[in-house]
């Protein structure tokens, strides 16, 4: 069946204005975008054309990332959480599932820990947000301490095929990837990718959770994700072969595959 | 003209043994604390020299680095502010957006007023972009949290009759009272550095002393941005004596002489700039333009000469930085003619913050330098007429 192009539009949110792409039918996935140096939404991505063979799939551009300045009073993944469920009311959004990978999922558990009101599943992958070692161990690599090479060589199964030469690239993606850094720096400098209060929050989570992880991640390693999966009760804890930090752009079909299996065991 | 002599403190036995990295990431391990001694022992000297010579006298501070030993500009300050008779203090400067308690910095600036009688003068900066790793306070709102630290300072220092509040989303206190409170009333000079035009306007709005660094013969389109928000405010042309310049001054009775501690001093600009890339750039600090530039592979920071050549000054000859106004070197006439010229194209400038020492500079080479600008330059420079403002600001 083929689907539907996507279709990008702007949803006022008490003041702030949000791009947000959508696309096919169905019950709703609400998809959030990872940060810094995959911090956008490309409308004609694979692993949105995929989901919404089976979804009505909508992802919003998070303030700071894309072409939007963010409203200066938005400075926190709390802040986004906030916003997000406000979108989901505009939007009259119910039995939803948020999908969040790295930044993205952070924000999605942000959400769910504070009303699953309107969500009814949560797919976490490859999502940051707690810190799971002790004071001296970095759970989390400081992706601003490093080369854009040293980041693309951690964040990805394959380097070679994902990493984008910027060198020929337009200027208008440049624009793009250096706005993609500065809103990850807003969002998520100190304390570095994580709310300390999150990881004992999550008990509240009570909606069938699965925590998917890309096997080749070095930025959040798979033990992480495990901490992460075992904070949450019940959830789940799946891996992608030949993917990274970004399973959702290196294997969007596996992807969508398991996001989509996951949905129908749990009856949706 | 007022001369402030100025070095960084450095830690020049480490600069050979770096694996690319000078800051931030160059462990500690590569400083003998005995040998740092013994250099913080003769920077002293030199300021007590300094001091005695007529020169006033600045400070910084910068972290986790060995081109800079100074981790806490107030520590130096409060030293010198017993062991000094005379000399203007100068803080250039203290990077307030780094610290989570601005009270602290107030309570610190304070002191040093009252137990100098009243030498201090404080400049508030928003450090540069190694800073950002260490002070880890968020790089994305550095320059709103200047302006916050900034405010809250100097309401601080102003405030005599009842302690006050101050609640944001940056900074919590509700007693605030500064004891002891400043020597000079209504409080020490401020200063601060800059390389926008639209923060030299801003500055200008303010009337605070604006200085640069390494601009070179590029210093003017700041300086006439500061002008032009000074006579916004004011009514009327900034004074020269608003305007300071960082420049490094190697001086001898012979020209070779000068050259062999040009060479000296040129190791500051070639060593400053060892640092792993990434640290100079935290998200926020660099505008999306120059992010897009370093995307594409493209250039570092640049002064310009006087014919309107590129100077990189991590890599640039002796002849190269004196082209650019960047050094003033050479027998004191041509030292003179060197910062006369440049005062010139400034359209006035009466704070010449003097980096006398740089790197390996002996104890010898350093009075010897800051004794010969004092004697020979520094008379000539006191005299010389700075262009008249209100023509300047006219053109």
């Amino acid at each position: 069946m083929a689907v539907s192009a996507p279709e990008t539009n702007r949803v006022d949110l008490g003041g702030v204005s949000v791009e947000v792409t959508e696309r096919g039918r169905g019950r709703p996935v609400l998809f959030l975008h990872p940060g810094h140096p995959a911090g956008r939404v490309d409308p004609n991505a694979r692993v949105l054309e995929l989901l919404a063979e089976n979804a009505r799939v909508i992802a919003p551009t998070h303030p700071g990332f894309g072409m939007d300045q963010a409203p200066r009073h938005l400075t926190t993944v709390d802040d986004l959480a906030y916003l997000y469920l406000d979108l989901m009311e505009a939007m009259a959004l119910r039995d939803c599932a948020v999908v969040g990978v790295s930044l993205g999922g952070w924000i999605a558990a942000e959400i769910a820990v504070k009303t699953t009101e309107r969500i009814s599943r949560l797919v976490l992958a490859n999502s940051v947000g707690i810190k799971p070692g002790d004071r001296e161990t970095r759970d989390i690599a400081d992706i601003f301490a490093m080369t854009d090479k040293q980041l693309g060589e951690i964040a990805y199964a394959d380097p070679a095929k994902m990493m984008p030469n910027t060198k020929t690239l337009p200027e208008s993606d440049l624009v793009m990837m250096a706005r993609s850094r500065e809103a990850t720096g807003r969002y998520a400098w100190t304390p570095f990718m994580h709310n300390p209060k999150l990881k004992q929050r999550l008990n509240r989570i009570r909606i069938p959770t699965l925590v998917l992880w890309g096997e080749a991640d070095r930025i959040a390693k798979p033990d992480y994700g495990q901490a992460l999966a075992a904070a949450i009760p019940g959830a789940r804890f799946n891996t992608i072969t030949g993917a990274g930090h970004f399973p959702h752009l290196e294997q969007p079909e596996a992807f969508a595959r398991s996001v989509s299996a996951f949905l129908q065991e749990t009856g949706r | 003209m007022r001369v402030f002599q100025f070095t960084e403190q450095p830690y020049p036995d480490a600069w050979n043994d770096h694996n690319g990295s000078l800051r931030v990431n160059l462990p500690n391990r590569k400083l003998d604390p005995k040998h740092a001694a013994d250099l913080f022992e003769r920077y002293y000297d030199e300021w007590q020299l300094a001091d005695e010579l007529g020169l006033d006298i600045m400070l910084n501070e910068h972290h986790a680095t060995a081109t800079c030993m100074s981790a806490a500009v107030v520590v130096g300050m409060s030293v010198l502010a017993r062991i000094t008779k005379r000399a203007r203090l100068l803080v250039l400067g203290y990077p307030i957006a780094n610290r989570p308690d601005p009270l602290r910095a107030a309570e610190e600036l304070a002191m040093i007023d009252v137990i100098s009688r009243g030498r201090l003068e404080m400049g508030f900066v928003r450090g540069v972009p190694q800073e950002v790793p260490i002070a880890n306070m968020n790089p994305v709102f550095q320059s709103d949290r200047f302006w916050e630290a900034h405010d809250f300072i100097m309401k601080a220092l102003t405030s005599h009759d009842e302690p006050f509040n101050w609640e944001s989303e940056n900074f919590n206190y509700r007693h605030v009272n500064v004891w002891p409170r400043c020597y000079q009333q209504p409080h020490p000079p401020v200063w601060s550095t800059t390389g926008s035009t639209q923060t030299a306007i801003k500055l200008g709005g303010y009337g605070y002393v604006m200085a640069t660094l390494g601009t070179g013969y590029d210093t003017r389109r700041l300086y006439d941005a500061y002008r032009k928000g000074y006579t916004q405010k004011f009514g009327t042309a900034a004074p020269a004596d608003r305007f300071g310049y960082l420049g490094f001054v190697a001086i001898g009775h012979t020209e070779a002489e000068a050259r062999r501690r040009g060479e000296l001093i040129a190791t500051y600009p070639r060593s400053s700039a060892i640092v792993f890339a990434p640290f100079r750039n935290p998200p926020g600090y660099l505008s999306m333009e120059d992010n897009v530039r370093m995307l594409k592979g493209e250039g570092k920071p640049r002064s310009y000469t006087k014919d309107g050549r590129v100077i990189e000054m991590a890599k640039g000859s002796v002849q190269d930085l004196i082209d650019a106004g960047v050094l003033f070197c050479g027998t004191p006439d041509q030292v003179y003619d060197q910062i006369k010229d440049f005062v010139g194209h400034c359209g006035g400038m009466g704070n010449l913050l003097m980096m006398g020492h740089a790197g390996p500079m002996s104890h010898e080479d350093t009075v010897e330098n800051l004794t010969i600008f004092a004697k020979e330059v520094y008379p000539r420079l006191k005299e010389l007429r700075q262009p008249d403002p209100i023509a300047i600001a006219a053109e």
